[in-house]
């Protein structure tokens, strides 16, 4: 799936890649938690460099609350680059675990709806059926909607993880980037808009 | 020595020795023995034995604050390190570059809740710019080279390094790692730069505002300001970033700011902040805060930048440079009704008449010469020293302005005073906060520290909790009276050997100040003064700068607070 990310939305997809020292993850939630910024979903993993790992969070807010959250990232010796995926297109995908009840009635049909979805079956108990399905936000929630009705005993999703498109693996940091922001955007301009070049406002940073 | 010899210990000494570290302000503990011991191997370094931990890094900052280098602090593990939290945290808000270095139980006691085990990376986290564990000897040299660099480098900042004891022992077989040249500080964008400038150009009712992070860019303010003939306010921490002797300038803003910095802010059309992050006290209510004024803020942290306020301009970089390029060109604007309105506000300023804390705190000032360090603790006298001692350059004022920690201004005098021992370091200070680290006279008779001037204002009160208690709680001084309790000062310096003087009314002054300050020695002065005295103007929190009280209000009983609060007090 692609997307070109509503920067009025408010969950803000952002990645960062972070050393791989011990602490980090505290240091960056504590950061969260301190300033009040809510993370809705969180992943960890290793990347291609050793040493580096990446982070993709789900941050709620408006964008003025996001774009904060990011620069007082950035400040941390640990971050090495920010990514705001508004700013770029996108992949996106979860990865989620959903254990649906079953009947000798509903098989059947669970199976099929499973199979639309391209979920594949990686448990089969007597009563319930454990599915995996990939992919992005709205797909999972589509299917664990679908599976609503069956019942489902408990799901557990990782957490969104994004990349960039392209073969652009060497983006600047999207906090200092050249690119328009709401908070840096001189207000003045907004005020005057006579003075509103075509093609937006020219970030001062 | 040959390089084999070396430990963990030693290598942290070389290292510190190489980054040009002469002094350190620490305590001993069994968890950092190692370190002490290796100490006596490098006679090139001086440790400085605090009488607390606190004392240990606020001496450290006050070092760091009057001469802009890194102030270095020790300390043992668990009780110890958590002691340096206050500090950490103070230097963090304020932006002090300091470097703690704590012991810590060896690596494989740690996580067992071994005898003095604290987590102190843990604890400290969101208080330091960063912080490490050494957990491989051989690191050791380049996380001390790396924790100085990042204290130093961008907006500066505490980092604690946190050694496990067994590291300390292990043998070390690497170089010392050299210190690391100062990274450069990004440039603003000519364009923000041109944005700002177009701005100013076209203002009617300008107004300059440094902080802080302005320090090192006083000179370029300087002539930026002179350049455009801009009028320019000071914030607490900016204190000496513009001289204070010029007729451009306004006065510190914000809560207990001059009548004309904060009625400047509330009409001027363009606001050019410099180095500042517009804290609560200085703001006020935000959306009351420069209503009128396009914003141009000029810092280093990104993160700073419409961080409170809305920012018109935004222009990130080195204050000094971004002045520099603002100055360029300039030519000074003709606003005659502006200085009117600006000359009619200055006239609005009360200097202390009558005996009191005011009174007092103006006398020791007025004795500044511009060499001098002033340093204050937290609370009236800290507000009225801001208020009423002039700065020609930066540097010469120290306190805590972030976090407003009582028992700060002592043990930063001391920092301060061996810092440049060739000018005196006087620290004023209530009766309160002076007894929260009154155990540093030991460290100022121990290393015959000579330039280091105390000044009690003893008003028997937590003067500044008792002004808002007056004012927002109907007068119940619930704990503030100190009064009953406090020692007498002037046998408490006598039992450290430090020579005191004491006035009690206005007529005593001239006399006690000139023994003080005359004293070859360090000394103390005690000034008892009436308690009712408040701190005026006021902008009571939660207010906007336009909302500001001028001056005291009228006391219908002066002085009957004083005596009932005193007999309840001694009834209780």
């Amino acid at each position: 799936m692609t997307g070109n990310f509503d920067p009025g939305q408010k969950d803000h997809l952002v990645s960062a890649l972070v050393r791989d020292e011990p602490r980090v993850l505290t240091r960056i939630t504590s950061l969260f938690g301190r300033r009040g910024y809510n993370i809705r979903s969180l992943s960890v993993g290793s990347t291609e460099h050793p040493g580096l790992s990446r982070m993709t969070f789900v941050v709620t807010g408006d964008r003025g609350v996001v774009e904060q959250a990011m620069r007082q990232l950035e400040k941390l010796h640990d971050v090495v680059k920010i990514i705001d995926h508004s700013l770029e297109k996108f992949v996106d995908r979860e990865l989620v675990l959903v254990k649906v009840a079953i009947t000798p009635e509903s098989r059947v049909e669970v199976r099929q709806i499973a199979e639309d979805f391209r979920a594949r079956i990686v448990d089969v108990g007597r009563h319930a059926l454990t599915f995996e399905v990939t992919g992005d936000e709205g797909k999972i929630t589509a299917f664990i909607e679908q599976m609503r009705s069956f019942g489902i005993i408990e799901t557990m999703r990782t957490g969104r993880v994004a990349l960039t498109r392209g073969s652009n693996a060497d983006i600047p940091s999207h906090v200092y980037h050249e690119g328009e922001t709401e908070t840096l955007r001189p207000v003045v301009e907004a005020a005057e808009p006579r003075e509103t070049k075509a093609g937006g406002v020219p970030n001062l940073f | 020595m040959t390089q084999t010899e070396l430990t963990g210990a030693k290598a942290l000494w070389a290292t510190l020795s190489a980054h040009g570290i002469t002094t350190v302000f620490g305590y001993p503990g069994g968890a950092i023995m190692p370190v002490y011991d290796a100490l006596t191997f490098y006679p090139e370094v001086r440790h400085v034995l605090a009488r607390h931990e606190q004392g240990a890094i606020h001496a450290a900052e006050g070092w760091a604050k009057a001469t802009g280098e890194i102030g270095v602090c020790l300390a043992t593990s668990g009780p110890g390190a958590t002691n340096l939290v206050t500090g950490l945290a103070d230097a963090m808000l304020d932006s002090v570059p300091i470097l703690a270095i704590t012991g810590n139980v060896a690596r494989h006691l740690m996580g067992t809740d071994a005898f003095q085990e604290a987590d102190i990376t843990g604890i400290t986290l969101p208080i330091t710019k960063h912080n490490y564990v050494v957990r491989d000897v051989e690191e050791l040299p380049r996380v001390i080279a790396e924790a100085i660099r990042i204290a130093r480098s961008g907006r500066p900042g505490p980092v604690l390094v946190d050694i496990p004891k067994d590291i300390q022992l292990a043998p070390y077989h690497g170089e010392i790692t050299a210190p690391h040249a100062r990274p450069e500080i990004p440039a603003p964008k000519p364009e923000a730069i041109e944005k700002a400038r177009e701005l100013l150009q076209d203002a009617k009712k300008p107004v300059i505002m440094v902080g802080g992070g302005s320090l090192d860019a006083a000179a370029e303010i300087t002539a930026l300001a002179r350049a455009w003939d801009i009028p320019v306010i000071t914030t607490l921490m900016g204190l000496g970033s513009f001289p204070s002797s010029d007729p451009l300038w306004l006065g510190m803003p914000g809560m207990h700011g001059s009548v004309a910095a904060n009625r400047a802010i509330s009409e001027a059309d363009v606001l050019l902040g410099i180095g500042l992050r517009f804290d609560d006290r200085v703001t006020g209510r935000v959306n009351g805060f420069a209503p009128n004024a396009s914003i141009i803020h000029v810092d280093l942290d990104a993160a700073e930048i419409g961080k409170i306020v809305r920012t018109h301009v935004p222009v990130r970089g080195d204050a000094r440079v971004a002045a520099q390029m603002l100055a360029e060109g300039a030519q000074k604007l003709d606003l005659p009704e502006w200085r009117e309105k600006i000359a009619e506000w200055k006239t609005r300023t009360q200097e202390p008449d009558h005996w009191g804390a005011g009174y007092a705190v103006k006398a020791v000032v007025d004795r500044l010469r511009p060499d001098d360090i002033l340093s204050s603790d937290v609370g009236q006298h800290q507000m009225l020293a801001a208020q009423l001692a002039r700065f020609e350059r930066p540097r010469r004022w120290i306190n805590s302005g972030g976090l407003g920690t009582m028992g700060f201004g002592f043990p930063a005098a001391i920092g301060a005073g061996m810092a440049e021992p060739g000018v005196r370091s006087i620290v004023i200070a209530g009766d309160g906060g002076f007894q929260m680290t009154a155990q540093e006279l030991a460290t100022l008779k121990k290393y015959d520290v000579r330039n280091v001037k105390i000044c009690i204002i003893n008003n028997s009160f937590l003067g500044m909790v008792r002004q808002w208690q007056e004012l927002f709680h109907e007068k119940r001084y619930s704990e503030v009276y100190l009064g009953d309790s406090n020692p007498d000062f002037l046998k408490l310096a006598d039992a450290y050997g430090v020579p005191a003087y004491r006035a009690d009314c206005a007529e005593e002054l001239p006399e006690a100040i000139d023994a003080w300050l005359n004293d070859p020695k360090s000394s103390l002065l005690e000034i008892v003064v009436p308690n009712e005295h408040g701190v005026f103007p006021m902008v009571p929190s939660g207010a906007s700068l336009s909302e500001m009280i001028e001056t005291e209000p009228p006391r219908p009983t002066p002085g009957i607070e004083k005596n009932t609060a005193a007999e309840e007090a001694k009834n209780a």
